[in-house]
């Protein structure tokens, strides 16, 4: 286990820097200036020299992108800007703050959004997914099965505008969704983040209803699931420890992406609802060509993925004993 | 009589129509005694024992007739009664111990489960228990073995793992449903003597499917051969596989080979193929493959179905009188082509 975590570890270092590397020469494909951005509005050109310098953006993009990973082990310093402290992220021409921060700042918004939606989506996707499976062709799994189907068909900033305006402006039966931090207050957190909970999980539990569905059906029909009746084991357990368990595997590989991606920013929803987390910084940042922000929001989102790719990969050898010899 | 089937009768609706899996079928078995059902793939011995476990979908099997288990009946019988029975006195081993052993769980808790469940002991107690059922099933080094996963024994080992799961808490009935058809020749004969041998120790009673003569020759005492869901032959295992009366059983052992068998001659497959269940051909099932149809005629195998004799004993559904079937049976085939 421990080498398979130490040679997935290194994998994935590689793969962010690769990602990195290439977000970054992408970036100076784009005819924006950061230097113009930190210079101010009015720039006479020596200043905008100056800037220039100081940003390291008159050095080779290659230089200037080692410059950048070596400011994430060792922190960097800015003339004239300030220092900025290991991990370097980079500095930012339009927030004025070392990336880093921001990041740090943004992140629990989308996390709280994550889990808390991430709960929802997986609790009733996988519930109705294995009562419609073992009802199959009754109207509870007839009833399942469209609502999945219409589900997995809606658009966050469709059923999150039409919840708005019902749930929060018409009926005031939810409060107005913006983030207050846990150690605050929370009650206003889960109140706060509990209608684009569940409109985010609307969106997702469709999947995992239908994915649990499916698998549970082709489970129930497995020999060792018949042996577990043969032996006298109660129906509930025949389900819940023998066919659910071959169907987490699926389960999990989908769910480690689509966690992976709402970590690395659930634009839309953050969008629509007006919560400040690392989605709605990403679309800042593209809009502001903040280079810096933009190759921060990048690496979370890319780093959020390859996380959960080892953590799936992980947990297919606790669930399913014969992955471990090979 | 320890288990009785009466009039088991299984149909399973689908859209093609309804699927006459077993018909009217009737048979016991005595306490201590294998009873060795015999027949092609389709023939309904499987459907049969599960019917007896209570394993079918109770909204696609339509079940009637009886199978009364030491006394009690059990088409009907409710859940909780069925589970209390499964596992702990009707136990079942699968064809496949490789798919019917969960991937997931190890070999001893697996074990040990059953005998929790049905004994409400304690942890500890039910895992030396498993112990206790690998070595009598001869797996070595059981203390060790215990911890293992289905897939880190071999085949033979896995279906030794299966007996002692059957066998943990002592059931009076075991069914066997093709226990050695996904092995090796040579671990076939070990399991076998095994579960003779456990038979022996506990008198345990042995349904025993399957469709290889030769294993009931090994094993049974009697002997019930199946064909489109119907018996078609019933006695002990010396009077049907040495005086077989029923045209289908010649057919089985012509086509199975053996030692004794002069080498030039060539097998003797059953000709055709076994019947759809949805649409069974009137009276006989088996006559449109029957090579011995011509002495009685079309209109005599098609008519009336043919009954096996309801009495105990050697008896077959055959409308051939034992002289015909005697004088047949003395001739070689290719006469009678």
């Amino acid at each position: 286990m421990l080498r398979f975590l130490t040679r997935r570890v290194i994998g994935a270092a590689v793969i962010l820097v690769i990602i990195s590397g290439v977000t970054f020469f992408l970036f100076f494909v784009i005819p924006a200036d950061p230097a113009r951005l930190a210079c101010g509005k009015v720039c006479p050109p020596e200043t905008l020299a100056q800037a220039r310098h100081n940003l390291g953006l008159d050095q080779p993009v290659v230089v200037q992108f080692v410059s950048w990973l070596g400011g994430i082990f060792f922190g960097r310093n800015y003339e004239g800007l300030g220092t900025c402290p290991a991990p370097c992220l980079g500095y930012s021409f339009v927030n004025r703050a070392p990336v880093f921060e921001t990041i740090i700042d943004r992140l629990p918004v989308t996390i709280a959004l994550t889990i808390g939606a991430s709960v929802i989506f997986l609790t009733f996707g996988v519930a109705t997914g294995i009562l419609a499976a073992l009802r199959q062709g009754k109207p509870l799994d007839k009833i399942a099965s469209i609502s999945s189907l219409v589900g997995a068909s809606m658009q966050i900033y469709f059923v999150g505008t039409l919840a708005m305006y019902f749930f929060v402006y018409q009926a005031h039966i939810f409060p107005q969704p913006k983030y207050i931090p846990i150690t605050q207050d929370p009650l206003g957190w889960f109140g706060g983040l509990l209608l684009p909970w569940i409109v985010l999980a609307i969106i997702f539990t469709a999947n995992y209803t239908r994915m649990t569905r499916s698998t549970m059906v082709e489970n129930l029909a497995e020999d060792y699931v018949r042996t577990a009746r043969a032996k006298g084991m109660s129906g509930r357990s025949v389900v819940l420890r023998f066919a659910l368990r071959g169907t987490l595997t699926p389960i999990i590989t989908i769910f480690g992406v689509d966690l992976g991606q709402l970590i690395g920013g659930a634009i839309i929803t953050e969008t629509t609802f007006g919560l400040q987390g690392i989605g709605r910084l990403s679309v800042r940042a593209v809009d502001n060509s903040d280079l810096p922000t933009l190759m921060a929001t990048v690496l979370v989102a890319a780093g959020a993925i390859v996380v959960m790719n080892i953590v799936v990969d992980a947990l297919y050898a606790v669930i399913d004993p014969r992955v471990r010899l090979s | 009589m320890f288990l009785e089937v009466n009039e088991l009768t299984v149909d399973f609706h689908t859209e093609d129509g309804v699927v006459h899996a077993v018909d009217r079928l009737s048979f016991q078995v005595e306490q201590g005694t294998t009873l060795g059902i015999v027949g092609e793939s389709g023939s309904g011995k499987s459907v049969t024992n599960l019917a007896v476990l209570g394993l079918h979908n109770p909204e696609t099997a339509k079940i009637s007739g009886s199978i009364t288990f030491d006394g009690q009946e059990l088409i009907g019988a409710s859940r909780s009664t069925m589970e209390r029975l499964r596992g702990d006195r009707i136990a079942m081993i699968f064809q496949d111990p490789l798919t019917s052993l969960s991937p997931f769980h190890t070999i001893g808790a697996q074990i040990a489960e059953v005998y929790r469940k049905h004994r409400g002991v304690s942890r500890s107690s039910a895992r030396d228990r498993a112990i206790e059922m690998l070595d009598r099933v001869g797996i070595p080094q059981p203390k060790v073995r215990v911890d293992d996963y289905p897939h880190q024994f071999s085949g033979g080992m896995r279906q030794r793992a299966m007996i002692a799961m059957a066998l943990v808490c002592d059931p009076g009935l075991l069914i066997a449903d093709e226990p050695t058809t996904a092995l090796d020749v040579t671990v076939q004969a070990q399991i076998l003597d095994l579960l003779s041998e456990l038979q022996e120790q506990s008198g345990t009673a042995i349904v025993l499917i399957t469709h290889d003569l030769g294993v009931v020759a090994n094993t049974a005492h009697d002997v019930l051969v199946m064909y489109a869901g119907r018996a078609v032959e019933r006695g002990t295992m010396h009077e049907v596989l040495r005086e077989p009366r029923h045209p289908y059983t010649w057919g089985l052992l012509g086509s199975m080979p053996s030692l004794r068998r002069p080498v030039d001659l060539p097998l003797e497959p059953v000709r055709g193929t076994p019947p759809s269940l949805i649409n069974l051909p009137s009276g006989c099932p088996f006559h449109p493959r029957c090579d011995y149809m011509k002495l009685l005629g079309k209109e005599v195998c098609a008519g009336d179905r043919p009954e096996l004799a309801p009495e105990h004993g050697h008896g077959d559904a055959c409308y051939l009188t034992l002289k015909q079937k005697a004088e047949q049976r003395r001739r070689p085939v290719e006469e009678t082509k």
